[in-house]
């Protein structure tokens, strides 16, 4: 069999840069991502969690933060992508849930040495939705009980004041 | 002879404790308000539970111990140290409420951490808590940079003797006006002019970073009373890095250095009196020791390759080694960072830079300026002893608002109080390493409790023994009230079980 010096050529640059850059395209946790900032360093990394806070726009892109459950990241994305989330995780609302697949940066150059990841692809894995909240009535009967307690000791202090 | 502490006493301190109480609760309408604002029930619900046990607590002192009597010295120190501790226990009844804290003790860590403005947190799923508590949070932050005490004596208390010594118990020992109640309504109207001019600052910036307006403004106020107070905490659980944005950055960095400054400083900068700044010992010892603790994290951080380039270096070095230094504790890294990216040189720059601390008489903690300064005075004028002749008379003098010479009193007092912190940082330092911890990391964290500064390299979390977030909850105390009502206290104690 001919061996094609091209072909050589091609699966050498293909096994020493380009596929070292993409072996760690899979979810990676938060907690590994900081730990071992270093060697995941300008990796291509998949990493899965809830929108939480603003989706902050600037310009034509977005800063959207994911937390994974242990820690929060920041993701630079396109605008275009994050046009994409309708929930963001708040007191009131549980955030989509997205799969960002991007480069991770230890110490991102573009954004003052942030620890980032800037998405190339965006994945919804899971609608947000609207927390209805309802009202706790354990705690509504410790208050009624605590108030008719306050209101007693109250009355009494007037008695001992005369 | 030691004598046992009377009945009498007790009613005293029970009775202004109770006053202080009423006061604290009373702090608790503004996030009650903010529940019903927000339309949140449940949070407001636990603010309303807080709110009651506080006034039952408050009204049953005032009332078993009704007494006309004015403190002494004694009364007044255990007071101060009595009324932190109360606060810590009824300002966390409305955190552990929510569940966002997995115990009481957690909640009660926190609660210290917020009025000691040290920082550190053990809240779990912070991005999913309610307006209500996360204003409290730092709600908190703002009473305690202030001083609980100062609440007290602005707001709800009309004028005693007694007041100074309470003040003074608080770890404060100046008077920027004559009277003490002026000085502590001082005290609140440069905090509250500065609460509005860097509310809107930061909320102006959050927009235009993308930030929803209501949003916006609502991080701009909370993140400005933990910079100012020198707090820490912040809206978010990513702390600072949640913005990405370079002007927060340089904005919470003049809030945090206007918290450091001596609030006598502000009022001289106030009237006019800028030169002061230039000439003041306390400003131009922090300008020194900013820059000889940074040179030293630069160094680490370059020897290290942390960051690529000097800009990034001096941005992130320079913004953790501030925050450190004004006791601040807000971060544009994540705690694991310090330990994986930074290596022993620059965290050995960082912890002196928290074990110093700002201004006296600032919302900060740790040894503090004056004190160092008067040290460094002390030693020159030893160092002149040698040098000249026998028969030379030396005079060592420094500025601070006016020329003080210096006397052996002053030396004395700020070398124990400087040896009392030294030792409480060695001490949380050993408390980490008896449970496994590395020597490095239980220093930093320990000086970063007992100097309220609440920087994390992340031995804080809800994971570690109980006993150590004991050991933590007492270093803030101690460190906050700068010892003297701690020692009362112990006295006290002491007095009771062995007076006669």
């Amino acid at each position: 069999m001919k061996i094609n010096f091209k072909s050589v050529l091609i699966i050498l640059y293909l096994a020493f840069f380009v596929l070292p850059r993409t072996s760690f395209a899979q979810g990676l946790s938060s907690s590994e991502l900081i730990k071992n900032a270093k060697q995941y360093d300008g990796k291509l990394v998949v990493y899965t969690g809830e929108v939480i806070g603003d989706v902050m726009f600037r310009g034509g892109n977005a800063w959207v933060n994911i937390n994974d459950g242990n820690n929060a990241l920041g993701i630079w994305m396109s605008a275009s992508l994050a046009k994409e989330i309708n929930y963001e995780g708040s007191y009131k609302s549980r955030g989509d849930s997205l799969e960002v697949t991007g480069i991770f940066h230890r110490a991102c150059p573009e954004h003052g040495g942030d620890l980032d990841i800037h998405a190339q692809g965006l994945r919804k894995t899971a609608n947000g939705r609207m927390v209805s909240e309802r009202t706790n009535s354990d705690k509504r009967n410790l208050s009624l009980i605590l108030g008719g307690a306050l209101l007693l000791i109250w009355i009494l202090t007037l008695f001992r004041h005369r | 002879m030691i004598l046992r502490p009377r009945l009498e006493d007790l009613k005293i301190i029970g009775f202004y404790l109770g006053k202080i109480i009423l006061g604290l609760a009373l702090t608790m309408v503004i996030p009650i308000l903010a529940g019903l604002l927000f339309k949140e029930k449940n949070p407001a619900l636990d603010f309303v539970i807080g709110i009651e046990a506080s006034v039952i607590l408050g009204l049953l002192l005032i009332k078993i111990c009704h007494t006309e009597k004015d403190l002494n010295w004694m009364q007044g120190m255990i007071v101060v140290s009595l009324s932190w501790i109360v606060a810590m226990i009824l300002g966390a009844i409305p955190l552990y409420l929510s569940g966002h804290w997995k115990s009481f003790l957690d909640a009660c860590f926190d609660a210290m951490s917020g009025f000691a403005t040290t920082g550190l947190t053990l809240v779990q799923d912070l991005d999913h808590i309610s307006y209500t508590h996360n204003l409290w949070r730092h709600l908190i932050m703002f009473l305690g940079g202030q001083g609980i005490v100062v609440i007290a004596l602005s707001f709800f208390v009309r004028g005693f003797s007694g007041a100074f010594k309470m003040y003074v118990g608080e770890g404060r020992d100046e008077r920027i006006m004559p009277n003490i109640i002026h000085t502590s309504r001082f005290i609140w109207l440069v905090s509250i002019v500065y609460l509005i001019l860097g509310t809107f600052a930061l909320g102006l910036t959050g927009i235009f970073n993308g930030m929803k307006p209501a949003n916006s403004f609502f991080h701009g106020a909370c993140v400005f009373m933990a910079a100012f107070d020198t707090g820490g905490f912040t809206p978010q659980s990513q702390n600072i890095l949640y913005y990405h944005s370079m002007v927060y950055e340089l904005i919470t960095i003049i809030i945090m250095v206007l918290g450091a400054i001596n609030f006598k400083l502000h009022y001289h900068l106030w009237r006019g009196n800028r030169r002061e700044i230039i000439k003041n010992i306390e400003t131009t010892t922090l300008f020194i020791t900013i820059m000889a603790t940074f040179s030293i994290v630069a160094v680490g951080l370059a020897q290290v390759g942390s960051y690529p380039g000097a800009l990034l270096l001096f941005r992130k070095g320079f913004y953790q080694l501030i925050s450190g230094h004004t006791g601040t504790g807000f971060q544009t890294i994540y705690p694991q960072q310090f330990i994986a990216d930074w290596n022993h040189l620059a965290l050995l720059g960082i912890i002196p830079a928290m074990a110093l601390g700002g201004a006296v008489c600032s919302t900060t903690g740790a040894i503090k300026m004056l004190r160092i300064g008067i040290i460094f005075k002390a030693f020159k004028e030893d160092l002149k002893r040698i040098i000249m002749p026998e028969r030379a008379i030396v005079i060592e003098k420094f500025h601070h608002i006016k020329e003080v010479f210096l006397a052996d009193k002053q030396v004395r007092s700020a070398l124990i109080i400087t040896l009392a912190y030294i030792i409480l940082y060695g001490l949380g330092a050993l408390a980490g390493m008896f449970y496994g911890y590395p020597f490095l990391e239980s220093l930093f964290e320990s000086t970063s409790a007992a100097a309220n500064v609440g920087l994390s390299c992340g031995i804080t979390n809800t994971a570690m023994p109980a006993a150590l977030k004991v050991t933590y909850i007492i270093q803030m105390w101690a460190g906050r009230l700068e010892f003297m009502s701690v020692f009362t206290i112990i006295g006290f104690l002491v007095a009771t079980i062995k007076g006669k």
